[in-house]
């Protein structure tokens, strides 16, 4: 079981927040398109097994046409044998997803869309500097639901400047109302580089209190909770049934491969990244000699991930299986540490597991950086 | 003897004393042009960074005058008033001194207070006006207040620039024609003064000292006086850019003297050095036990690598005796050192030192001078940690040193100066116009408020054009608590100050403040309060977190995101945990920060 990502860097334009690799020029894209397939071909021996997801990602897959989707699709299928029920997902924007459009998607066998709504609010909307505005939204989703999808993820954005409590209840209220599969549920992270992060920077851009985004948070658990999603993952929250399969496979230690331009790769003991620049990438499959940064992962950056990604998810933390696969037990240090969370109610502990309650979800970051291991007894 | 001439040099931080001495070095070519490097004197890197002295040094040069050879010994002195026992010592051990000063900056307090220390001894003075080439010079002006200083003719001030090398063979055709050569016999006892030390590892303790009476020979057994030690001569020799062994060296002379004395803290300066078997009846004045003026815990960074702390201070102590320090031990911060330094530079460059060459990494407590308490059973005891303060039930009461600072500022100044002044304690003592527009005033004031900011502070009020100096005048009586840090409730030791009552609460808020700041969010709410006794006078929140959580965690994310952590963690694993809160190294200096 293993998974294959495909960066697709375009956007029509850039959003106020976001720091994924792109370009908002489309000048190049069949000169990449024909690159992002001489890789797959190139490192088609680095997947020893068939494929369960594939995962268009972004950029924005969705302003691709149907002929580019499906010419990409053939060159996977020819490369690698694919598993029967494999999960096809596509990242689309609302504003992309015309009725043509979501026709092609369903024509070439694309079977589960995320789609990048992120709030229902036309105001915040613009503020994003997103394409689309609620009513958009809501038409598109219409559109795939009468095309006959039947699994969508929406992006949900809270943390938002100026965002009031109220607002992330309107959210949720609608969100609910179009009754998708799985919601991918982000705080706004400033970053350098982008729009928001020069405004922050300059004291331009409020956003909301640590408290208020807590008090969000908390909120957005709850709701999903009562309307039967289950926070499988810290961010992402699922219909019984419907969990990411793809995601899934990066946090459970899945190797992947990923191909475009700041795509990474994943083989279980280094992870591997594509350089993050459109023409260099494109240059450098044609020489054949891609761009690309290596690193190698010791046992205690395996191990540490482990607990990371672990501590993520619902299922947290299974102290036998890091014994089993790492030789580690809790030292003295960590059990000092989870039995004080254990105390404060940010965690949940036995011989067995280790999982993390909601309040301790708020402070993940904290804990899980110091349960990371620093040494380990050579054997 | 007639052809020997000593002199030292008095002159103020960057007013060129460093530069101008390799000029002197490279005309009478003591250096090759090729061995030649800036500030040669200063061969500590930290002296070259700082463009300072930290450490006497003797150089002697050859110079041919009107036909004659003569034998011009310079001893370079230290430039800072935490250094001025030593200043003391190497003037001591000089006929003659030349007084430099920049045409740009004129006349500075540290200047004349070793001017006054060189004239008490009777050096033959000689006016250097340096650094005349600089766009800013007012030579005229500078050439006033230096008349007015020394009582000195005008045409006596040699005009030099080291930095072109004008006036330099004037300076030392002045030094052969204005500078008495030595009296003193080399028929007497040996009577010779200790200025500096040196420590070499491969060859021990290297004695530089100053013969005023008698012959010492290579192999003689000596003895130092103060220290009661005798020792074989088993190398003397000159000091030229390297060591040049002699057979003898006589009355007048400067030489340095190898015995294989391990440990610096044997030789003390000031000490006379004479013959075992022949010894003379008077020993050299003016020899004092250099006293530390301020403490200050120091720890390591990671509490394993106390003996490692324990070796570098051993190592250090060899070539700096007037660093002392004993075991120490507390709650915040483990296992330590409380060291007596004597002034603030001093304990930088013993903290840089231990960094640089010894690659130790320590934090530094709050720095405290050594107070008196006067108990009711009528004992003393000296205080020098707060950790050391009696109950204060049977306190009668308490004292602390108090300082004589002379300020030399632009009269425009004189407002700000005295506020700072008043606001640390101090009294004014005198106030005395140099020129129409340079001041110089008289403050006492309690040693413990200078040792933080007062001369950083004093430079920003007066925009660079103050000048410090000063000396210990005793212990006065004076109101003073212990004022203790809580974090959620429980006392870190290493955050208490010994500070004045009417200080107290200004101090208890602006530490507040800054831990603050410092200290971080916890999964809990961090109180932070300064107490005296009982009694809580200031208080601040550290509030608890709240949300910590990077949403997005895909593909690539992953790599960041445990990186991130690692750092996170990393940075946490040099906090010190007191109770259930973690504190960072940078919280312990915090008091250095406060403003």
């Amino acid at each position: 079981m293993v998974s294959l990502y495909i960066h697709i860097p375009f956007c029509k334009k850039a959003c106020h927040y976001c720091d994924f690799h792109f370009s908002t020029s489309l000048k190049h894209k069949d000169d990449m398109l024909a690159a992002i397939k001489k890789e797959i071909i190139l490192r088609k021996d680095e997947l020893g097994e068939s494929l369960s997801s594939v995962y268009f990602g972004g950029g924005t897959p969705s302003l691709l046409s149907r002929n580019e989707i499906s010419s990409l699709l053939s060159t996977v299928k020819d490369t690698f044998d694919l598993e029967h029920d494999i999960e096809l997902t596509l990242e689309a924007n609302p504003d992309d997803l015309t009725q043509e459009k979501v026709d092609e998607l369903a024509q070439v066998g694309i079977n589960r869309l995320s789609i990048g709504v992120q709030t229902t609010d036309d105001e915040s909307l613009r503020q994003l500097n997103r394409a689309h505005d609620l009513a958009t939204a809501d038409a598109a989703i219409r559109r795939v639901r009468a095309a006959g999808f039947d699994n969508i993820s929406l992006d949900l954005m809270f943390a938002l400047p100026h965002q009031e409590l109220s607002s992330v209840a309107r959210d949720l209220d609608r969100f609910l109302h179009w009754q998708p599969e799985h919601i991918s549920c982000y705080g706004l992270t400033i970053e350098k580089g982008t729009a928001f992060g020069n405004w922050y920077q300059k004291g331009m851009l409020e956003v909301p209190e640590e408290e208020l985004a807590a008090q969000q948070f908390l909120y957005i658990m709850d709701r999903l909770a009562e309307a039967d999603y289950e926070g499988y993952e810290i961010s992402n929250f699922a219909r019984a049934g419907y969990r990411s399969r793809h995601n899934s496979g990066y946090w459970r230690g899945v190797h992947y491969l990923g191909v475009g331009p700041s795509a990474h790769s994943y083989d279980g003991k280094s992870r591997s990244f594509n350089i993050a620049n459109n023409t260099r990438y494109i240059r450098g499959i044609a020489s054949g000699e891609p761009l690309r940064e290596k690193e190698e992962l010791s046992t205690i950056d395996q191990l540490n991930e482990y607990i990371l990604l672990s501590l993520r998810r619902i299922e947290g933390l299974d102290l036998r299986e890091l014994e089993r696969r790492f030789g580690w037990r809790l030292n003295a240090y960590q059990k000092q540490r989870l039995s004080s969370w254990t105390a404060d109610g940010l965690v949940k502990w036995n011989d067995e597991l280790v999982y993390l309650t909601k309040a301790g979800r708020l402070v993940a970051d904290s804990l899980i950086g110091e349960l990371f291991v620093e040494e380990m007894p050579e054997d | 003897m007639k052809n020997i001439r000593n002199f030292c040099i008095i002159a103020h931080i960057d007013h060129g004393k460093s530069t101008l001495a390799d000029r002197m070095l490279q005309v009478t070519a003591t250096v090759s042009d090729r061995d030649m490097e800036a500030q040669l004197l200063d061969n500590m890197d930290l002296e070259r960074e700082r463009g300072i002295t930290i450490k006497s040094h003797a150089i002697q040069m050859d110079y041919n005058y009107k036909g004659s050879p003569y034998i011009l010994n310079l001893i370079d002195t230290p430039g800072h008033v935490d250094f001025s026992y030593e200043v003391s010592r190497s003037i001591a051990a000089c006929e003659g001194a030349l007084l430099i000063v920049d045409a740009s900056q004129g006349i500075e307090a540290q200047t004349i207070s070793n001017l006054y220390l060189a004239m008490e001894h009777d050096l033959e003075i000689i006016p250097v006006l340096n650094k005349i080439d600089l766009p800013g010079a007012r030579p005229e002006e500078v050439k006033d207040e230096m008349v007015d200083l020394l009582g000195c003719n005008r045409e006596d001030i040699i005009h030099a620039s080291g930095k072109e090398g004008t006036g330099v063979p004037d300076i030392l055709e002045a030094i052969v024609e204005r500078i008495s050569p030595p009296k003193g016999s080399e028929e007497e006892p040996l009577q010779a003064m200790i200025f500096d030390s040196v420590y070499n590892p491969f060859r021990g303790v290297e004695v530089i000292f100053r013969v005023f009476d008698g012959v010492i020979n290579k192999g003689d057994k000596v003895k130092f006086v103060n220290t009661g030690k005798t020792y074989d001569a088993d190398e003397i020799g000159i000091l030229k850019l390297n060591q040049v062994p002699q057979k003898n060296i006589g009355a007048g002379n400067v030489g340095y003297l190898i015995s294989g004395i391990k440990e610096a803290k044997e030789v003390k300066v000031g000490d006379t050095i004479t013959h075992v078997n022949r010894p003379c009846t008077k020993t050299v004045t003016g020899f004092e036990n250099v006293k530390p003026m301020v403490f200050a815990g120091i720890y390591p960074v990671d509490t394993t690598e106390y003996e490692e702390l324990r070796t570098s201070m051993e190592k250090l102590q060899l070539n700096d005796a007037s660093l002392v320090w004993e075991p120490e031990t507390s709650a915040a911060l483990g296992f330590g050192f409380r060291c007596g330094f004597l002034g603030m530079l001093h304990m930088e460059i013993v903290q840089e030192r231990l960094e640089r060459e010894f690659d130790m990494t320590v934090v530094t407590t709050v720095p405290s001078v050594q107070f008196r308490a006067f108990l009711t059973d009528d004992t003393m005891v000296t205080i020098n940690a707060p950790s050391d303060m009696p109950d204060p039930s049977k306190i009668k009461y308490m004292e602390e040193p108090f300082i004589r600072a002379q300020i030399i500022t632009k009269s425009d100044y004189i407002g700000p100066v005295i506020s700072l002044c008043m606001e640390k304690r101090g009294e004014i003592k005198n106030q005395v116009f140099l020129t129409e527009v340079r001041v110089e005033l008289t403050f006492e004031i309690p040693l413990a408020e200078i040792v933080f900011d007062f001369f950083d502070k004093l430079k920003t009020i007066s925009k660079g054009y103050a000048s410090l100096d000063y000396e210990l005048i005793g212990y006065k009586e004076s109101n003073l608590s212990k004022l203790d840090i809580l974090l959620n409730a429980e006392k870190v030791d290493a955050l208490s100050a010994i500070v004045h009552r009417d200080k107290a609460y200004e101090w208890g808020k602006k530490l507040c403040e800054k831990l603050k700041e410092l200290i971080p969010r916890h999964m809990f709410e961090v109180p932070i309060q300064a107490a005296i006794g009982n009694k809580v006078i200031a208080r601040e929140t550290v509030r608890a977190m709240r949300k910590n959580v990077l949403a997005k965690c895909y593909g690539g994310d992953i790599s960041r995101k445990r990186k991130l952590l690692e750092k996170q963690k990393k940075g946490k694993k040099r906090m010190r945990q007191v109770g259930n809160v973690e504190i960072p190294q940078e919280a312990f200096m915090a008091v250095l920060k406060m403003d």
